[in-house]
């Protein structure tokens, strides 16, 4: 039996005491705040329900960001950019439409020219922005695009402020998805709920496509090896378009669910989201679709539960104000022991 | 030997260079020589001073060359989710400079810079507009985070700092007040305790919960409301909560607050996420019968407009806006909507940017000299004589500054939104 050395890896011992001590904290921190009983099971009900909501929006981005990891091995930081321009144009269809009275006399039909608006705005952003901004460095070592796409997502966010001014707009009223559904054993808000169906819905549709169909065999098999996917015929870089235009396409619709929650937009919005939405894709091992899925709920239910579990039993004066540490200490976590995310694979380029 | 000619060359423009900046240092010597020599001429002043007072002033004096315009900077928050809050401001000193359109025999101009709302906005404002050489004063700022800075700054430098719409205690505090540093808004040791006054009297509630957004104005005034609150009619607090700027999902800290199920939720915060907030309470569970209140950090249409039809019944505390007199409907509002375009005022504090610009001009008049076209304004007595006001008529009252500069006549009301406006409801008259 060959003896393996046993090294002390101090790096390792370094990491994995951080990571223990921080878990550690959370389980006591949980256990003394449920020992407090000062949040009714309804309650830690609705910080769950509030966080799926919030999680399915950050998954719809991250899938963005994960997809075109996938094939091109780099991280489209424009992606939030991306978001927030189909939240801004489709305010302008809302606000039209609202002008116009159909709003109000057809509520669902304007609903869905909204969507569509975002929808289509957001496909055509991202089209453009591989176009103008990643095709011509294709070839270029890694940080190239990395820095191109930070210069992109600049461009963008200050040409819609120039366009849209700084200041906050709100989403005219719906009508649509106002007040409470109680199914017995769970309230929730409507808008909560059709957020909730509608990112399952759409992240169903895309699994379907990627394993059903011809385009997704072949996004997949680009993903896999660009150059002997194109030597079997595939057409590579209308491979790499289709990508970037469903990741637009998902980043579209994820901003109406976001102002279907908050309401607000402003030229700043995608940049917060943005930065989460990356951070639930490589939680989840980015590159994986399922994995960034999962990523997002874990963030959004983190974000929400999180500070009144782990912080209330400490005693920590607006635990809440602290959501983001706790969102991003478990990204750090994540990192220290599963390096490649809860699903990620091992990189081979 | 062409090795030497090079060197030899260099040397030459070596000394040719060293010749240009030894006259350009003459040049500069010469001018404090010049000015003695005028010095010597009688003086023409205005406020009675003389050359002799710049030198003896600790900061020197402000000098405008004859023709030359007074600048008087503003550093507002003009852009961004608050903007409404600093354009008001802003429209209200423009109101004021046409129609008074010279200080001292100059003629005013702006130099307006934002503010932020935020401390590194205040901070790249301060040192904006002290690039700015002689600039008379400065209009500013809108937010209390972003005029700790801008007054630290500035008071080094000897520049007044007078704001229309900070109202943060600490700014006027003695242990905390800069030199330079005035405002012309009230402070929210008052605001705060006639919030809880009409909390406990009018709405009879027991308990309230509070939010702040970190920012020093919301800290301070929720912390200002609390104690009032408990002293004032032994009311409860239930939770003293913050936020950050930027935040967009509360159900977290709102769902944290429902806990205790407060009468009142306080949350004296800026426009974004105060109406973020309002909307998300009311989704809360063991919220919806709470009642809501802010104050003037986000009195404005534009919180209105984002907050939707959840702002109805919300109570609001801010300056009161009936002056009495006919001058602010008659003449004020009709020039301030020229200014803004817009069809109502977009915030509460224009009426005290309005008196700032006068107090501030008033001020200048009163020591400014001027020595052969030029006009001397010595910084300390101009800052003396602006903190020495006392029983000045202006817009929103009479104003009378403290020595840590306090001048506002402070007079706060309530409103409440009803069918989407706000309508004053206390005190009654």
């Amino acid at each position: 039996m060959p003896a393996r050395p046993f090294r002390l890896d101090v790096i390792k011992l370094v990491l994995w005491t951080i990571g223990g001590g921080l878990i550690l904290f959370a389980v006591w921190g949980s256990i003394l705040t449920l020992q407090q009983g000062r949040f009714t099971p309804e309650a830690w009900q609705s910080f769950v329900i509030a966080g799926i909501a919030l999680g399915s929006v950050y998954a719809l981005i991250a899938l963005g960001y994960t997809l075109v990891y996938g094939i091109l091995f780099m991280i489209n930081f424009a992606h939030g950019e991306v978001f927030m321009w189909g939240a801004f144009s489709a305010w302008f269809t809302a606000a039209g439409l609202s002008e116009q009275g159909l709003l109000e006399t057809n509520p669902v039909l304007s609903f869905f020219l909204v969507l569509a608006t975002a929808m289509i705005v957001s496909m055509v952003i991202a089209i453009l922005l591989e176009r103008i901004a990643y095709r011509p460095l294709r070839g270029a070592p890694r940080l190239v695009p990395l820095i191109t796409a930070i210069g992109a997502s600049l461009v963008l966010q200050y040409t819609a402020r120039g366009f849209f001014g700084s200041g906050v707009r709100a989403y005219p009223d719906f009508g649509l998805f106002a007040g409470v559904v109680d199914l017995g054993f769970l309230r929730l808000g409507l808008d909560e709920l059709v957020v909730i169906l509608a990112a399952v819905g759409l992240m169903l549709g895309l699994y379907f496509f990627i394993n059903r169909t011809r385009t997704g065999r072949a996004m997949r098999a680009v993903s896999e090896d660009k150059d002997v996917a194109a030597m079997m015929g595939i057409n590579v870089d209308r491979i790499i378009v289709t990508t970037f235009a469903i990741g637009g396409v998902l980043a579209g619709s994820a901003a109406i669910l976001y102002t279907m929650l908050f309401n607000q937009v402003h030229f700043f919005m995608g940049f917060l989201p943005g930065i989460k939405a990356f951070t639930a894709a490589v939680l989840g091992g980015i590159g994986n679709i399922i994995g960034a899925a999962i990523g997002g709920l874990i963030l959004g239910i983190l974000e929400q539960v999180g500070p009144n579990l782990f912080l209330t039993g400490y005693n920590i004066p607006s635990p809440n104000q602290l959501q983001d540490v706790i969102a991003f200490s478990v990204l750090v976590l994540v990192l220290i022991f599963r390096p490649h995310g809860i699903l990620g694979r091992k990189e081979n380029a | 030997m062409q090795k030497y000619m090079r060197w030899s060359a260099i040397l030459v423009v070596l000394m040719l260079v060293l010749a240009a900046c030894q006259d350009g240092g003459g040049d500069g010597s010469e001018e404090p020589g010049e000015s003695t020599a005028a010095a010597s001429e009688p003086a023409e002043s205005m406020g009675g001073g003389s050359a002799a007072d710049c030198d003896a002033d600790e900061f020197g004096c402000i000098e405008i060359a004859e023709g030359d315009p007074l600048v008087i900077g503003t550093a507002l928050v003009i852009t961004g989710a608050n903007e409404s809050l600093g354009l008001d401001s802003q429209y209200g000193a423009e109101v004021a400079k046409q129609l008074r359109p010279e200080i001292a025999g100059h003629t005013v101009e702006f130099n307006h810079q934002d503010d932020g709302c935020s401390t590194e906005g205040g901070t790249a404002a301060a040192r904006a507009l002290l690039s700015e050489e002689n600039i008379a004063g400065v209009i500013g700022t809108s937010c209390s985070s972003a005029g700790i800075p801008a007054a630290e700054i500035l008071s080094a430098e000897g520049i007044l700092l007078v704001s229309p719409s900070n109202t943060a205690p600490s700014l006027t505090a003695p242990e905390t007040h800069q030199d330079f540093y005035a405002r012309t808004a009230h402070n929210d040791s008052i605001q705060g305790a006639a919030m809880a006054e009409f909390v406990c009297d009018v709405l009879g509630l027991t308990s309230a919960a509070t939010i702040d957004d970190g920012s020093a104005y919301a800290d301070q005034l929720a912390a200002v409301f609390a104690a009032e609150f408990q002293e004032q009619c032994g009311g409860t607090i239930t939770a003293e909560e913050a936020i950050s700027v930027g935040d967009t999902d509360f159900s977290g800290v709102l769902g944290n607050i429902a806990a205790d199920a407060p009468e009142f939720l306080y949350f004296p915060i800026f426009v974004a996420e105060g109406a973020l907030i309002t909307q998300q309470a009311k989704d809360t569970a063991g919220l919806e019968d709470t009642v809501l209140g802010g104050a003037d950090g986000y009195f404005t249409p534009d919180w209105l407009a984002a907050a939707g039809g959840d702002a109805e019944g919300h109570y609001l505390s801010g300056p009161d806006l009936e002056f009495g007199g006919d001058f602010y409907e008659a003449e004020f509002l009709p020039a301030y909507l020229e200014f803004s375009g817009e069809d109502t005022t977009i915030s509460v504090f224009h009426a005290h940017a309005f008196d700032a610009y006068n107090l501030l001009a008033e001020t200048i008049e009163a020591v400014a000299f001027t020595d052969g076209g030029t006009t001397y304004i010595p910084r300390t007595a101009l800052k003396e004589a602006f903190f020495s006001t006392s029983g000045y008529e202006g817009l929103t009252g009479t104003l009378t500054c403290t020595e840590t500069g306090d001048c506002a006549d402070a007079k706060i009301s309530v409103s409440q939104v009803t069918d989407g406006a706000f309508v004053k409801i206390w005190p009654e008259e």
